[in-house]
C-alpha cells in the first residue's frame, strides 16, 4: 500500500510510548501489529513533574493498541537537551506527582463549584478523565 | 476511503494535529494508513514546556483514534475535487440502494409465484 504508515521502520528502535492515562513508557520496540499493539523490551516508566523526572525499570511490556496515544522515536541529538531536566529518586517523583494531582483536583473542584453557582452543570465534562 | 485518499494527497505538507489530550503537534506528514493513523516528521510541539517528554522526539506515530483536529494548509486542499468525490460516492450509494430494493422486489415476486 502506498503511503503505508506501518510501524516497520520503528522496529528495534528506542521509543517513548504515551498512553491514554498519561503514562510514559520508554523501551525498544520489538513487535507490532495493525492495531498498534506493541511489545517493548527493557521498558522503563518515566514520570515527569515540573523540571524533574524519574525512571523505573519494568522489563518486557506488551501494550494493547487502544491505549496508545503517541509512539515517538527518541532522537539521540534531542535527548541531550532533555538532560537539562533533573533526575530525582522514584519515591520523590511519586510524591511530587501525587501532590500535583491533588492540586489539580482541588482546582477542578473549585472550578466546578463556581460553574454550578453560576448555573452551569458541567459534570459530564469533568467526569472524563481519560479519553 | 475518501479521507484516506485525501490525506495521501497531503503527504509532505506541514500539518498541525491536535490530540484529545490537548497536545498539539506540528510536523511534516510522512504517511497515513487506512485507520488514519498519522506519521509526522520533524515535529514541533506547541506549548513545549508543558510536555517535557516530547523534547527528545523528532518523528512520531499518532494513533488515528486519538486525533481531535487536523489543521490543514488551506492552499493545498483542493475543495472542488473533494466535493466531486463525495458526490460520486453518494451517487454510487444511491445506485446500490436501488439495486438492493429491486433485488428484494424480485425475490418477493418469486416467492409469491411459488
Amino acid at each position: 500500500m502506498s503511503g503505508n504508515s506501518g510501524l516497520g521502520d520503528e522496529v528495534d528502535k528506542k521509543l517513548i510510548v504515551v498512553l491514554r492515562d498519561g503514562r510514559k513508557f520508554i523501551g525498544m520496540m520489538r513487535t507490532f501489529d495493525q492495531f498498534a499493539n506493541i511489545v517493548l523490551q527493557d521498558t522503563i516508566e518515566r514520570i515527569y513533574v515540573g523540571d524533574c523526572y524519574s525512571d523505573k525499570n519494568l522489563g518486557v511490556f506488551f501494550i494493547r493498541g487502544d491505549n496508545v496515544v503517541i509512539l515517538g522515536e527518541i532522537d539521540p541529538d534531542r535527548e541531550v537537551q532533555e538532560k537539562k531536566l533533573k533526575k530525582v529518586s522514584w519515591d520523590e517523583i511519586t510524591k511530587a506527582a501525587a501532590l500535583e494531582k491533588q492540586k489539580k483536583e482541588e482546582e477542578e473542584l473549585l472550578k466546578r463549584k463556581i460553574m454550578t453557582e453560576s448555573g452551569l452543570t458541567i459534570d459530564s465534562i469533568l467526569n472524563i478523565d481519560d479519553f | 476511503m475518501l479521507f484516506f485518499s485525501f490525506y495521501k494527497t497531503l503527504v509532505g505538507k506541514e500539518i498541525t494535529v491536535e490530540l484529545k489530550n490537548d497536545l498539539s503537534i506540528t510536523g511534516l506528514l510522512q504517511s497515513v494508513d487506512q485507520f488514519l493513523n498519522i506519521k509526522l516528521k520533524d515535529i514541533k510541539v506547541n506549548e513545549e514546556e508543558k510536555y517535557p517528554y516530547m523534547i527528545s522526539v523528532k518523528n512520531c506515530f499518532i494513533r488515528g483514534s486519538v486525533v481531535r483536529y487536523v489543521h490543514l494548509p488551506a492552499d493545498d486542499v483542493d475543495v472542488e475535487t473533494l466535493q466531486d468525490h463525495s458526490r460520486l460516492e453518494a451517487r454510487e450509494q444511491k445506485k446500490q440502494n436501488k439495486q438492493h430494493i429491486e433485488q428484494q422486489k424480485q425475490q418477493q415476486t418469486q416467492t409469491t409465484a411459488q
